[in-house]
């Protein structure tokens, strides 16, 4: 049971970091298909950065600008999407499919490059990066935990209050429902739309760090982050762009992604199922929650819908 | 400088769009606390000119000037900060948001990092308590009438306040009743100092709540005149350029045998879980306009669906010349002889980012006429919308291959009327054909669906307006809370009459074979 608590914590805040960035994107008025590539280029730069000065810095200043790196790494990659979904108009779900797309096979390609270099240039290096993940994770009681947990929770809580107490808050959700009307007030909506995206790959780029670094240390770049972003997307429809409901969503679909890991340890094994039938589990539910849920979706409305100033 | 006798004065404002002169030479001036309204056609140069003045075009030349003073208005914010405000046509509400969230968005109150809604909630209740304008801050946009939301965009601008309101065409979406409160409205906001652009082609508003009255005319400035001074034709002449008839004018209708019979129809709400139609019965002949009256959302849309086959009913028969076409599809009812000019002419009408020649031969493409061996005959189509077009005289900047989107109101649904009829059908399904278009297109629209019943084909009329109910049907049906509740002639019943059937307040106890 114990087991099956730490994994859900862990996959939890990761689902909910990512669908939380997602929910601000789609909140401004973008798609973000992209949450899985973005989750890849975070989750990269934070590793090169532990592998490279782990050990050389103080393990708080390693974990800090790690953590940092794979944000702010997340943040840059997301304005690829905000170029060709804001800037140029173009159809959102193409840009970030192919975003997504890019992100996996840049990864493979630096993390190859930079194990070739330090091995000498034979030409044929791995696409994995071996760290430790020792200082990211701390006992308490029964349970371990990982320091993005507490990271976690604060940034839902800002998270919330950015959107529903603030003045920003307001603005930004009238990009995603009427950017029409936010104009008319004088509310520039491309700059808001922007930030969205961009805050949408600083939480992203974020998750894809904390879904990599707690649970294993070696990481093989060719699988990028395993679907977890798509995951993310459905946690966010379910969760329908409120960022409490993400939270809850990212719990129930982080139970069901546990299971696959504590397959073989606990009284599951005596169902004697095969081990990629709990692996399917949360793409299974979420196809089945979403095919339930998605009527009533209550989506922004001007999602999707690149804005034009001067289309009236 | 404060003492020149214009609040806001636009003169001899020239705009050129490439091919188009959209203004050409207007000058406007506004005084200080009256309502002056800005008529012309669709396509006058109304909205260009409000835009320029908005900030979202800048003129090619001529000058604005407030209070005497020159003054360049580069966008919104610049006429927000000018004290403009506007109200236009299309909200600009969020819906998901509260009254009170729409009026403070873009100049939130904030304490610290925070907002603080509580003295906006104040500014706004004293606001409304004032002008007499009810909102309930705290109610969701989408949970509101349409009126509520208009007054909420009314609020936005006194919260700014803003001294000069532009109203963009406001009472094209209201009820008769809405459109009173409105006026009472505007006449409050004039009192307090307020100074009111109304634009509109709606002459019977013109006459009641304006000052003075600006008219456009194909760009061109033709006059400003005193409402005092003048009459609903006169205004009339000016907008149009010549004398227009109010009334239509038709013979007594002669119909003769029945095409069109609904028995007990009932078709479900898509918004409720109650039906949206309840057990309607009636017949239309050849010959004669039957007029289908009511206030908006009395079922008049489900009606038409059902009838036309865009929904299904769960019960009741429709013989359509003692055919039971009740489960038809909706090409088997049009090859039929039913011609539908449905409500929405976007959504229903138009393939919006087609040709206005696709969009022609939406209905008959597949024909041996137009269509062999699996290709489209091209120039057998081009050659049908040609003729159309003179004959129906559609105005588009590049004839059959314009993109309909580009095409102006009026001209949309005239290619859409010229498609339906020349259908030659034995129905004509008429859905508010009138909505949105001035006076010379609604005349237009008018002769010819008198002059369908003269060929002895069935009209069936979907109206809203009062004006085009009495002036147009032969036989008034008059629909409220998905029943037909009166049948009414047009030559007896008062408008008086008519409305209180409308609101439910009267109704007739018809037998259930529904004569």
């Amino acid at each position: 049971m114990f087991l099956l608590l730490k994994y859900t914590l862990l996959y939890a805040v990761v689902l909910m970091l990512v669908a939380l960035g997602g929910m601000f994107s789609e909140r401004s008025g973008v798609i973000n298909i992209a949450l899985e590539g973005i989750m890849a280029i975070g989750g990269l730069a934070g590793i090169l950065v532990l592998v490279l000065f782990q050990g050389t810095l103080p393990a708080a200043a390693v974990i800090l600008i790690s953590i940092l790196a794979s944000a702010v790494a997340g943040m840059l990659y997301s304005l690829l999407l905000g170029f060709s979904a804001i800037t140029l108009k173009a159809d959102q779900t193409i840009g970030g499919t192919a975003l997504n797309m890019l992100a996996t096979a840049a990864a493979v390609v630096i993390v190859k490059a930079y194990n070739n270099s330090a091995t000498g240039g034979n030409g044929s290096a791995s696409s994995k990066l071996t760290y430790s993940n020792k200082e990211f994770i701390f006992t308490a009681g029964p349970l371990t935990y990982n320091i993005f947990l507490i990271i976690g929770i604060v940034l839902l809580i800002a998270a919330y209050v950015f959107l529903y107490k603030t003045k920003y808050g307001l603005r930004l959700r009238s990009c995603g429902e009427h950017p029409q009307a936010a104009d008319s007030v004088g509310i520039n909506v491309y700059q808001w739309r922007y930030t969205g995206v961009m805050i949408s790959g600083f939480l992203g780029g974020l998750g894809g760090f904390a879904y990599i670094v707690p649970s294993v240390s070696t990481w093989n770049f060719e699988v990028g982050v395993t679907g977890f972003g798509f995951l993310a997307l459905a946690v966010m429809i379910f969760g329908q762009w409120k960022p409490f409901r993400i939270a809850a969503a990212a719990v129930f679909f982080a139970v069901f992604k546990s299971l696959a890991n504590i397959a073989d340890a606990t009284f599951l094994t005596n169902l004697h199922l095969s081990k990629n039938i709990y692996d399917m589990m949360p793409f299974i539910a979420s196809m089945v929650i979403l095919a339930f849920t998605s009527k009533n979706s209550q989506a922004p409305k001007a999602e999707g819908i690149p804005y034009d100033k001067g289309a009236r | 400088m404060a003492n020149s006798e214009y609040i806001i004065e636009m003169l001899n404002i020239t705009k050129e769009f490439p091919g188009i002169k959209a203004n050409d030479n207007v000058t406007l001036q506004l005084r200080k606390g009256e309502i002056h309204a800005l008529l012309g056609e669709n396509g006058a140069g109304k909205s260009t000119l409000m835009s320029i003045l908005f900030g979202l075009y800048q003129p090619t030349s001529g000058i604005i000037k407030k209070n005497g003073q020159e003054v360049k208005i580069n966008n919104p914010n610049d006429a927000n900060a000018l004290n403009i405000g506007m109200v236009h046509q299309h909200f600009k509400l969020v819906e998901c948001f509260t009254v009170l969230d729409n009026i403070i968005l873009g100049i939130e109150p904030t304490k610290g990092l925070f907002l603080s809604k509580k003295g906006a909630r104040e500014k706004v209740v004293a606001l409304s308590d004032k002008y007499g304008l009810k909102v309930n801050p705290d109610a969701l946009i989408s949970d509101i009438t349409v009126g509520m939301q208009q007054r909420t965009e009314i609020l936005k601008m006194l919260y700014r306040d803003n001294e000069i309101l532009i109203f963009d065409e406001p009472t094209a979406v209201l009820t008769p009743q809405e459109i009173e409160e409105l006026i009472r409205i505007m006449k409050n906001l004039a009192k307090e100092g307020k100074s009111i652009l109304f634009i509109t082609h709606k002459l019977n508003e013109i006459m009641e709540v304006a000052d003075r009255c600006t008219i456009l005319r194909k760009g061109k400035y033709i006059g400003t005149v005193d409402i005092r001074d003048t009459t609903k034709e006169a205004l009339s002449k000016m907008m149009v350029g010549r004398n227009v008839n109010f009334k239509v004018d038709k013979k007594p209708a002669k119909p003769t045998e029945t095409v069109l019979q609904i028995e007990h129809m009932t078709v479900p709400s898509k918004l409720h879980k109650n039906n949206a139609v309840r057990d309607v019965s009636f017949q239309v002949r050849r010959g004669e306009i039957v007029c289908i009256a009511g206030i908006d959302g009395n079922g008049q849309t489900e009606f038409v669906h059902a009838l036309t086959g865009l929904e299904k009913m769960t019960s009741g028969k429709i013989l359509f010349n003692g055919q039971d076409i009740s489960k038809a599809s909706i090409r088997e009812r049009s090859k039929s002889g039913m011609s539908h000019i449905p409500e929405d002419r976007h959504k229903h009408g138009l393939v919006l980012d087609y040709t206005l020649e696709q969009n022609m031969v939406l209905q008959r493409y597949w024909q041996p006429e137009f269509q062999q061996a699996g290709f489209i005959k091209q120039g057998a189509v081009r050659e049908y919308a040609q003729g159309l077009i003179a004959q129906y005289d559609v105005r588009s900047g590049q004839g059959p291959i314009t993109i309909a989107r580009s095409m102006s109101g009026g001209n949309q649904q005239k290619a859409i009327i010229a498609r339906e009829i020349d259908k030659n059908p034995d129905l004509l399904v008429a859905v508010q054909p009138t909505r949105g278009l001035d006076v010379g297109a609604i005349e237009y629209i008018h002769s010819q669906l008198v002059a369908q019943r003269d060929k002895g084909k069935a009209v069936l009329l979907v109206s809203l307006e009062l004006d085009e109910v009495m002036n147009v049907s032969d036989r008034i049906l008059v629909m409220y809370e998905g029943e037909i509740v009166g049948e009414l002639d047009p030559k007896t019943v008062s408008v008086e009459e008519l409305g209180l059937y409308m609101a439910g307040a009267k109704r007739d106890n018809r037998s259930a074979e529904g004569k």
